[in-house]
């Protein structure tokens, strides 16, 4: 089984972000980045599929150099190919990457193409479903659990209060939820051995970018809480601010 | 400017862009071994801690990660990692525990790295891949209850007959001693007197004469076995004896290797430390505010920032200079003498900062603190590398 595993290199979010001085992007002073969470459960699935069933898991990074850091992860990690498909920075656009994705994945062969659900620092998640539109193949998005046999795939989704189950033709696109696998640590043999693989880059063939970010700005600091009373005096007052209030009773 | 600090996950400490001066594979086996201890380690340590237990579940995943002896080659099933990789390892371990780090380091500086440096190659193959994967625990018997800071004192005997050797003696405070498959044990081959005639031996623990037992009543380093061992009448094969070893100089070696580590992983504890304050200081309300907007609090904790951050230069050339081949056991005591010293500072500072709650063994501070004094005390004490480095200056001897 051929698996390619599209990721991306985001701000790491344990860190405290700052607004850059153009009120439209992030400073990147500080800044360290990882691969981004869904994405690494993305590589996880990859791995264990091939290591299950045989076959090779490739990954792909859309973005500057620095980029080759996070496929060296996946390298890491266990992954046997990797491109750079190289653009100074990361449209904003999921359409303009999913061109480029695709241009990159269309003659590849590959029986399953993989992404997380939704990258960390965007959040859009349309790269996946707008690269499998563009090259014409199945999608089921934010899967929890996937069960593959004789040519065709079963995909388990968990939706609020309830979960579908969604068969699907091989080759497919897959958007991979939290939770399904959790990504394992690199070994530091991996890691050394990340060193020694190479990395394919190539320019990214980028569609046409028709959305720009105007502004950002950090979340509206949370008010302090406020104590009601002590004891079951208090409660009365409580119930009638969740009620009035807050409106969560 | 970023920041570090927006979740509970400990981010590092690198105030003046240390990262920078790292190679990307050394970041990324510092990351992961960082992100280990968060999901292995810190959670268990406190209760293993207060049972004064090891926490044995832990060896399988150290081992499958390839933290023993990941400075010594491939060929023996190690990762081969240079020392400033194997240095962040060693932080990154003791930010979680000493103890643990003590476990880790008796295996590769201490086991590994003597049965590499004076083995034979059959020795090797049969003792380094199974050490590298924690199939065998392994301890080292140096110091003796007469002979601590003076090892070339030890009075244990390694006597050769027609078939082997026959070891007689005492050893203490041996870490993993109770849990070690095997021991390497240092004898003198001649009389008590001639040092030249120490040598390492590679004992199995289970040979008939070989005792070990937990020193009980420890305050420090509770999360770590701690032993005594006793020799009687030891016979061993003639190819227990490590073949290249001799004299005072080889055990020497070995702890300079374990005591480059030290200096690393004290640097992981004071980073705990001052972390648990930082985080501590700013969600503390006392008076109506944050007690890190108190002024003597910002002091706490910009001493500590400072020595840690002096420390990480000072160390990461240590690892340097080890990486080139150059790096004198001199250097390793000012780096250890000061890295431990400093870390025990900054463990009782942010203990003081976290108040009453700084006692309790849910805070990691009082734990840090309490260990330590064992490593202030341990692989050559703050006062021995004092005059150990005062000997290299001054080319006076003040203890010898």
């Amino acid at each position: 089984m051929k698996i390619a595993v599209c990721i991306k290199r985001v701000p790491d979010t344990e860190m405290r972000f700052a607004i850059a001085g153009d009120g439209k992007s992030l400073d990147q002073a500080g800044l360290k980045y990882d691969i981004s969470d869904f994405d690494g459960y993305a590589v996880e699935v990859a791995l264990r599929l091939t290591e299950k069933d045989g076959g090779e898991v490739a990954v792909i990074c859309l973005g500057p150099d620095g980029v080759q850091e996070t496929i060296r992860k996946a390298f890491s990690m266990g992954a046997a190919r990797g491109v750079q498909l190289k653009a100074d920075t990361v449209p904003f656009d999921g359409s303009a990457i999913a061109h480029a994705l695709a241009a990159e994945l269309r003659d590849g062969g590959y029986d399953l193409i993989l992404f997380g659900r939704q990258s960390a620092d965007a959040g859009n998640g349309t790269v996946g479903p707008m690269t499998a539109h563009l090259l014409g193949l199945p999608c089921v998005t934010a899967i929890s659990h996937l069960e593959l046999a004789d040519g065709r795939g079963t995909a388990h989704r968990e939706l609020e209060g309830s979960a579908e189950s969604v068969e699907f033709p091989i080759p497919a696109v897959l958007t991979i939820d939290e939770g399904i696998a959790r990504p394992r640590l690199p070994s530091l043999k991996g890691i050394m051995a990340a060193k020694k693989k190479t990395i394919d880059v190539r320019p990214a063939q980028l569609g046409e970018e028709r959305l720009t970010v105007q502004s950002m700005a950090l979340p509206p600091e949370r008010a302090a809480g406020r104590i009601v009373g002590e004891g079951p005096d208090a409660v009365p007052e409580l119930v009638r601010l969740l009620k009035t209030e807050a409106k969560v009773l | 400017m970023a920041t570090a600090a927006a979740t509970s996950q400990f981010t590092g400490v690198d105030f003046l862009d240390i990262d920078s001066l790292l190679a990307e594979e050394e970041r990324a086996i510092r990351d992961t071994v960082r992100a280990w201890v968060d999901e292995n380690l810190i959670p268990v340590i406190g209760e293993a801690y207060v049972e004064g237990k090891f926490p044995k579940q832990l060896i399988p995943g150290m081992a499958e990660l390839g933290l023993f002896g990941a400075n010594l080659p491939e060929e023996y099933g190690c990762a081969g990692l240079n020392n400033v990789a194997y240095g962040l390892i060693m932080q990154e371990l003791e930010r979680g525990d000493s103890g643990i780090r003590s476990f880790a380091s008796v295996q590769g500086a201490l086991v590994m790295y003597p049965i590499y440096a004076f083995g034979s190659e059959e020795q090797k193959q049969r003792w380094l891949p199974a050490l590298a994967t924690g199939k065998e625990i392994g301890c080292f018997g140096l110091t003796e209850p007469d002979y601590g800071s003076n090892p070339g004192g030890m009075i244990t005997t390694a006597r050769e007959t027609k078939e082997g050797w026959v070891l007689n003696g005492t050893k203490m405070w041996i870490t993993n001693g109770s849990q070690a498959t095997v021991s390497i044990i240092w004898a003198k081959t001649g009389d008590v007197k001639d040092t030249k005639s120490i040598r390492g031996f590679i004992v199995p623990t289970d040979a008939k004469g070989y005792t070990a037992k937990d020193q009980k009543g420890k305050l420090s380093l509770r999360a770590s076995d701690t032993s005594e061992i006793h020799l009687q009448d030891v016979h061993l094969p003639k190819d227990a004896v490590l073949p290249k070893s001799g004299g005072i100089k080889s055990p020497l070696m070995c702890l300079t290797q374990a005591r480059y580590g030290i200096a690393w992983g004290a640097m992981g504890a004071a980073m705990a430390c001052y972390d648990e304050a930082l985080r501590y200081g700013q969600s503390r309300i006392m008076f109506d505010k944050p007690i890190a907007a108190t002024q003597i609090q910002q002091v706490r904790l910009v001493d500590m920032l400072t020595e840690i951050t002096k420390a990480q230069f000072m160390t990461l050339q240590l690892g340097r200079l080890k990486d080139a081949g150059t790096m004198t056991p001199e250097q390793v005591s000012l780096c250890k003498r000061n890295n431990v010293n400093m870390a025990t500072e900054c463990a009782r500072e942010a203990r003081r900062l976290l108040g009453a709650n700084g006692i309790l063994a849910e805070y990691h501070a009082m734990r840090h603190m309490a260990n330590l004094e064992s490593v202030y005390t341990y692989e050559g004490t703050h006062d021995m590398h004092s005059l150990i480095v005062g000997q290299k200056i001054t080319g006076l001897g003040a203890f010898s």
